[in-house]
């Protein structure tokens, strides 16, 4: 009897159009949004913080912009991490050249010229489909990792390639402990997550799924595919670019290219996969279940280490996570193709009916 | 059919009926050795609803995909609203009013009837995605206007009690009248059909002459329509062209059509 | 002058050998219509096992007989377990899956056998051909001059098999259209079977020579990657264009790191095929040999 919307009648399109139309969705957000910016900070340890919930969050707006690419606008992108590269060494790049420019700004700076560079990339899609693109990108990602490997200019001439980001100063507050990290990465998130929620429901979002959908019959009631297409991956890359920035400078500290290889950018498409494509949710979804996965992996060697006596090399758990990654994803293709997110969508309609069965 | 037909004829009386506002001359289309349309010419007046008929294979839906700028013709003109030019994209052709719909119903089944029918008002809708994102003035103004607009669509259509349901999950009957939805959302001009009533039982034939007779009285939408039912295509059209191997052999209301010597001959399958 | 040719021929044998990574993938895509992205992994696995095996004890006619029982296994139950439950899923889906499963062999490969890096004999050595070196002053390896040969009898052999032999065309039948060559009697699972086991082979062969060029490591996984690019410029349903596409992109990757390599500071290697198949893909997006894709509306 809890999730009903009985007596729940919206009496303007406004309403209806809501992010969260139903009462009991508007105070569980609330209360989300109050446990993630005042109860966390108060009861998590440093570790949570920068083990797991920092990570889990850069990475779901990695995955954020992901989803709008592959998710909504239906173009596969194998290339993701490239991106996020660029984000991080733009934003370097214009702390280190322009002095005093605000670190926000330098973020968004990072941002654009990702986006920029997403479009480039992008520019293929309007005469390839389907899994070629995602040779396309591919070949973004390995262009971009040895671009800024070999162009000096990039890491000001560092000798092994390393990058150690600035500190981050906001209107003379330093970020450097873990909890005002968290905040300042859960700030930029949330509200970029508001943003796209906003831009998928919106004419935007539309047109990528129709895009995605049927593109013939997109162009044919007046959707330009090359503006819909390029402006996805602008958008996508723009995301990305933001998420690497935060990747270096409120996780990492000192970056080189290779963190950005090409197996992060699996990982961020297994987040999509596993978590729901075409959702916002989905994105936070799954970027928590890949970011918990090999913490709940090495916890319970740890316990059968312990208790049983049960010792079990590190190699193995990183093959078995491995394994468990790439059964998940058939898994869940074969089940639920549309990822935790359904899941979580039927969990709520089944709780509608509570304790009705149908 | 009969009381739709009787009460049609009244509507058509009542309408007038204006000067051409699409001709074709000389239309020719060719797919590598295969000749879809050979010479045709025909023109449509406007506020008429004009039908194509012809065996299968006679070259329709060609002849639709060369108005609305899916195929361009290798010889021909087409001339809209007093423009004369080979052919049109796609793009153009719907930012100049021109609605389609198609044979294998070509909606987006990823999303609810509701959003499918958004997308057809897409043209109208002018905020850029950064105003769509901060979801301020201008954007929301915009979506909860055409909001409006869309329901009224979907309240003219009687699809209120789906407008949630992702498309993919509707009876083939009522995705036609969502795929018909759409493209009356984006206001059209010129309205083309295809098949709009293929695979219907009378019933759902009834209710689909209904709404596009409104569509046509209401609005005042010039409509071309491919069909296949001659007892819709006699009741409902003012003139029709009929198309057989991709050429033209006949040109005139129903009637006059109806007599025509070589539209008998291409349907009884006679050798010609 | 002769300097380039070596780099040309190099860069060709060199070719050969992702052909033989690409004539697994064209096999499964020929057959099924899948793109099997872990087909870099299968081979991998061959060559893992193989050299597993040969740990164990095994001589080396008994061990080959041995992975390629293991593969054909392996083909069996990927396509019992990942295929056909999703069997009418868009192409992108299976795609998907079969990135799944390249982890999961990986996994796989390395749990069961371990992670070290192996070398692989076969009895064959990297150095040049002496009457080749008088005669012309180039390096020819003997190792990819036999790699060639090998793969030039294989493609034959798997042409002539697709074209001339009842089953092939069952091959082809199946690719084209599921519920047809059902509706005409064509058992789908047998076929599937066939094709996974013959993949199955075709990446032992890779897999040892392969093994044996660059040592059995992880890092056989990316040859997969490479395969990519071999099948854009041959397209994905040709095996004489595997060849080619190989060729190509063997010649093309070696020529550039030569001759535009110095100029940007080395490792071209590593973009250059992706590249350049993406600018062939602008001009011709079937590929060379590809059938072209006409959608009807």
């Amino acid at each position: 009897m809890l999730y009903r919307e009985a007596g729940q009648f919206k009496t303007s399109y406004q309403t209806d159009t809501a992010i969260f139309p139903i009462r009991q969705d508007q105070i569980a957000i609330v209360v989300v949004v109050a446990v993630a910016f005042v109860a966390v900070p108060l009861l998590a340890t440093p570790y949570i913080f920068t083990g797991i919930l920092i990570p889990f969050l850069i990475l779901a707006l990695a995955a954020l912009g992901l989803n709008i690419l592959t998710g909504y606008a239906g173009q596969l992108s194998l290339g993701t991490a490239a991106f996020m590269a660029v984000g991080a060494f733009a934003s370097y790049n214009f702390m280190l050249r322009i002095p005093g420019i605000p670190i926000l700004l330098a973020f968004a700076g990072g941002g654009v010229i990702a986006a920029l560079v997403g479009v480039l990339f992008g520019l293929p899609s309007l005469r390839i489909r389907g899994f070629y693109l995602a040779v396309a990108t591919l070949a973004a990602q390995f262009f971009i990792l040895w671009f800024l490997t070999k162009v000096g200019w990039v890491t000001n001439y560092s000798s092994s390639g390393v990058i150690t980001a600035q500190q981050v100063v906001i209107l003379g507050h330093a970020f450097t402990t873990p909890v005002s990290k968290y905040l300042l990465v859960l700030s930029i998130v949330t509200l970029m997550a508001l943003a796209a929620k906003n831009m998928a429901r919106g004419n935007a979002g539309r047109s990528w799924m129709a895009v995605r959908d049927m593109d013939v019959a997109a162009e044919v009631i007046g959707i330009r595919l090359m503006r819909a297409k390029l402006l996805a991956f602008a958008v996508s890359s723009f995301y990305c670019g933001v998420a690497g920035a935060l990747f270096a400078y409120a996780y990492l500290g000192t970056v080189e290219p290779e963190a950005f290889s090409l197996d992060l950018s699996f990982r961020i498409l297994f987040m999509i996969i596993i978590g729901g494509m075409g959702t916002v949710l989905g994105a936070f979804l799954g970027s928590a279940f890949v970011t918990l996965l090999p913490v709940l992996l090495s916890v319970t060697v740890r316990f059968l280490d312990s208790t049983l006596s049960l010792h079990i090399a590190e190699s193995t758990i990183s093959n078995l996570e491995l394994m468990v990654f790439g059964g998940l994803i058939i898994f869940f293709l074969i089940v639920e193709p549309h990822g935790l997110a359904r899941l979580w969508q039927i969990g709520k309609e089944k709780l509608r009916l509570w304790p009705f069965p149908h | 059919m009969n009381e739709t037909a009787s009460a049609g004829a009244h509507h058509l009386e009542a309408r007038r009926i204006g000067d051409p506002v699409l001709r074709l001359d000389h239309i020719s289309l060719a797919f590598g050795g295969v000749n879809a349309l050979t010479d045709i010419s025909f023109d449509v007046r406007e506020h008429e609803v004009r039908a194509i008929i012809g065996p299968n294979g006679a070259g329709k839906s060609s002849m639709l995909n060369v108005i609305n700028g899916v195929y361009r013709p290798q010889q021909g003109t087409i001339t809209f609203r007093g423009k004369e030019r080979r052919g049109m994209d796609t793009h153009e052709a719907a930012a100049h009013g021109i609605a389609r719909t198609f044979q294998n119903i070509a909606l987006f089944r990823g999303m609810s009837v509701l959003d499918n029918i958004m997308t057809g008002r897409n043209l109208k809708m002018k905020a850029t995605f950064v105003e769509q994102a901060i979801w301020w003035g201008r954007a929301r103004n915009e979506e909860l206007l055409h909001r409006r607009k869309v329901e009224e669509v979907i309240e003219f259509l009687e699809i209120q009690h789906i407008r949630k349901t992702p498309v993919g999950r509707l009876p083939y009957g009522l995705q036609k009248r969502v795929e018909l939805a759409r493209a009356i959302a984006a206001e059209p001009s010129l309205l083309l059909l295809d098949e709009p009533m293929a695979g219907m039982n009378v019933e759902e034939k009834q209710d689909m002459c209904r709404f596009v007779l409104d569509v046509n009285e209401q609005y005042g939408t010039t409509i071309v329509l491919i069909e296949h039912d001659m007892g819709v295509v006699m009741d409902i059209s003012d003139r029709v062209v009929v198309l057989d191997y991709g050429k033209k052999i006949g040109d005139g209301t129903p009637d006059e059509v109806r007599g025509n010597r070589a539209v008998i001959d291409a349907y009884l399958g006679v050798a010609h | 002058m002769s300097f380039f040719f070596e780099v040309l021929i190099g860069g060709l044998l060199s070719g050969v050998m992702y052909s033989l990574v690409a004539l697994g993938f064209v096999l499964i895509y020929k057959a099924s219509g899948v793109f099997n992205f872990a087909q870099g992994a299968m081979v991998f696995f061959a060559a893992l096992t193989y050299v597993g095996l040969l740990e164990l004890g095994l001589p080396p006619w008994a061990s080959v007989p041995a992975t390629l029982v293991v593969m054909i296994a392996l083909g069996l139950v990927t396509e019992r377990v990942v295929l056909r439950p999703l069997v009418n899923q868009p192409q992108i889906t299976l795609f998907m899956a079969t990135i799944g499963l390249t982890f999961l062999i990986e996994g796989l490969a390395q749990l069961m056998w371990g992670a070290n890096v192996r070398g692989l004999e076969l009895g064959l050595q990297d150095e040049p051909i002496q009457w080749v070196t008088d005669k012309t002053g180039m390096s020819l390896s003997k190792f990819d001059l036999v790699a060639a040969a090998v793969a030039a009898i294989l493609v034959t052999m798997l042409a002539l098999f697709f074209s001339r032999t009842r089953i092939g065309r069952a091959l082809r039948a199946v690719a084209d259209d599921h519920q047809a060559a059902l509706a005409v009697g064509i058992p789908l699972q047998h076929i599937w079977a066939i094709v996974w086991g013959v993949a199955g082979a075709v990446a032992l062969v890779a897999g040892l020579l392969w093994g044996a060029r660059n040592g059995v490591q992880f890092a056989l996984t990316f040859v997969a990657l490479k395969a990519l690019p071999v099948l854009i410029l041959g397209g994905f349903d040709s095996i004489p264009g595997a060849i080619v596409g190989g060729l190509i992109i063997g010649a093309s990757e070696k020529l550039a790191e030569v001759y535009i390599g110095p100029f940007v500071g080395g490792g071209i290697e590593g973009w250059f095929p992706y590249v350049l198949a993406l600018v062939f893909l602008l001009i011709r997006p079937e590929g060379l040999f590809g059938e072209k894709i006409i959608r009807r509306i």
